[in-house]
């Protein structure tokens, strides 16, 4: 699924250039610049938090998480599962399968969620990417504040489903 | 406006006219990078039980990064210059209303990339008039609510639990933003200078 998804924003980018550069040579030329800059610009910072999560994921497996917070019970595993959310990064067509394995696992439905809030609402690993395009003040209040949130609704969905 | 590409990148070393860059520059904004893969390689060397699963990993996601990088830029470079400044303040700006929260919602939801493509293109989008309210709402639904993963999440965990947490996590998503983007009023506006915009993509 995925890959048709990225082969068609392939052909609608570079359709959309294509069309550009039709209609408009010396815009397309820039525009195709400006991708250059940008490309360059974003893979310094990429290329080093991609291999710091791959590096994290390779320490701590899924397998291990699983096993840890299937056998902890209660708040302590709760807390637990959030704080590893937060401080995590794993692509969501990863961590939804992941957070199932651990309900089978035996972890309640609020573990579960605090998880999968917090691996999608806060992220601490790209903290430093949004704050050098957003700056500090918008990144860490949109951080902060998607911690509150995140732990909230855990707590929420797992009132609502327990 | 016109970005000026003459001018260094961010992280660049002072320097007195654009020329090309020097080992040393190279090596300066490549020092996180550099300093993760000799982390790799003590870990190859000293625990080289661990090494396979670090490279797998490392892999997938590193194929994954330059994938969808490269729409991305080119989608930036688009933006930058075909996209008037009044579209974006029509549609994502301060009197765009429910509607603009709908779009933000909506651009986010779409199936695109991952997260840090996002801060770019909420960079680029700011620069051209959006609401701090829309481009929250836009990072949050980017985050947190992918219609891709929506699916996953209904399948794995069930469809309740995908719509409990959806109906929780939208009306949360906006009112971040509304937070947020009173509070940036409140303490003089955005830290980053707009017109050095098209330096930091």
């Amino acid at each position: 699924m995925s890959s048709i998804l990225t082969w068609s924003i392939y052909v609608i980018v570079f359709g959309a250039l294509g069309v550009l550069a039709l209609r408009d040579r010396a815009k397309a030329k820039q525009a195709v610049k400006v991708a250059v800059k940008s490309f360059f610009g974003m893979l310094p910072i990429l290329l080093a938090f991609i291999g710091l999560i791959g590096l994290l994921l390779g320490l701590v497996s899924p397998e291990t998480i699983v096993r840890y917070l299937g056998q902890e019970a209660g708040w302590w595993a709760t807390l637990t599962a959030f704080v590893l959310g937060v401080v995590l990064y794993i692509a969501s067509l990863v961590s939804i399968p992941l957070a199932a394995s651990l309900l089978r696992a035996g972890a309640s439905m609020t573990t579960v969620a605090a998880f999968i809030t917090g691996l999608m609402m806060v992220n601490t690993l790209t903290l430093p990417l949004e704050i050098k395009h957003l700056g500090k003040k918008m990144a860490w209040s949109r951080n902060l504040l998607n911690l509150l949130f995140a732990f909230a609704i855990a707590i929420v969905i797992g009132m609502v489903l327990q | 406006m016109k970005p000026d590409l003459t001018q260094p990148m961010p992280g660049d070393a002072p320097q007195d006219k654009p020329a090309r860059k020097t080992l040393k520059q190279w090596l300066f904004d490549y020092r996180l990078a550099l300093i993760v893969a000799a982390a790799d390689l003590l870990i190859w060397i000293f625990w080289p039980a661990q090494a396979p699963a670090v490279i797998r990993n490392t892999g997938d996601y590193l194929v994954e990064m330059v994938v969808i990088l490269i729409p991305v830029a080119v989608l930036m470079g688009l933006f930058e210059v075909w996209v008037p400044k009044q579209l974006i303040g029509k549609y994502l700006g301060r009197e765009s209303g429910w509607k603009g929260i709908l779009l933000a919602l909506l651009f986010g939801a779409a199936p695109t990339g991952p997260l840090y493509v996002a801060f770019p293109i909420a960079a680029m989008l700011l620069k051209k008039g959006a609401s701090p309210l829309n481009v929250i709402v836009l990072l949050n639904a980017w985050a947190a609510i992918k219609i891709p993963q929506l699916l996953v999440e209904a399948n794995f965990l069930g469809p309740s639990f995908m719509l409990v947490r959806l109906a929780l996590t939208v009306p949360s998503a906006i009112l971040m933003g509304w937070l947020i983007q009173k509070g940036i009023e409140r303490s003089g506006g955005l830290d980053i200078d707009p017109a050095g915009l098209e330096n930091i993509s």
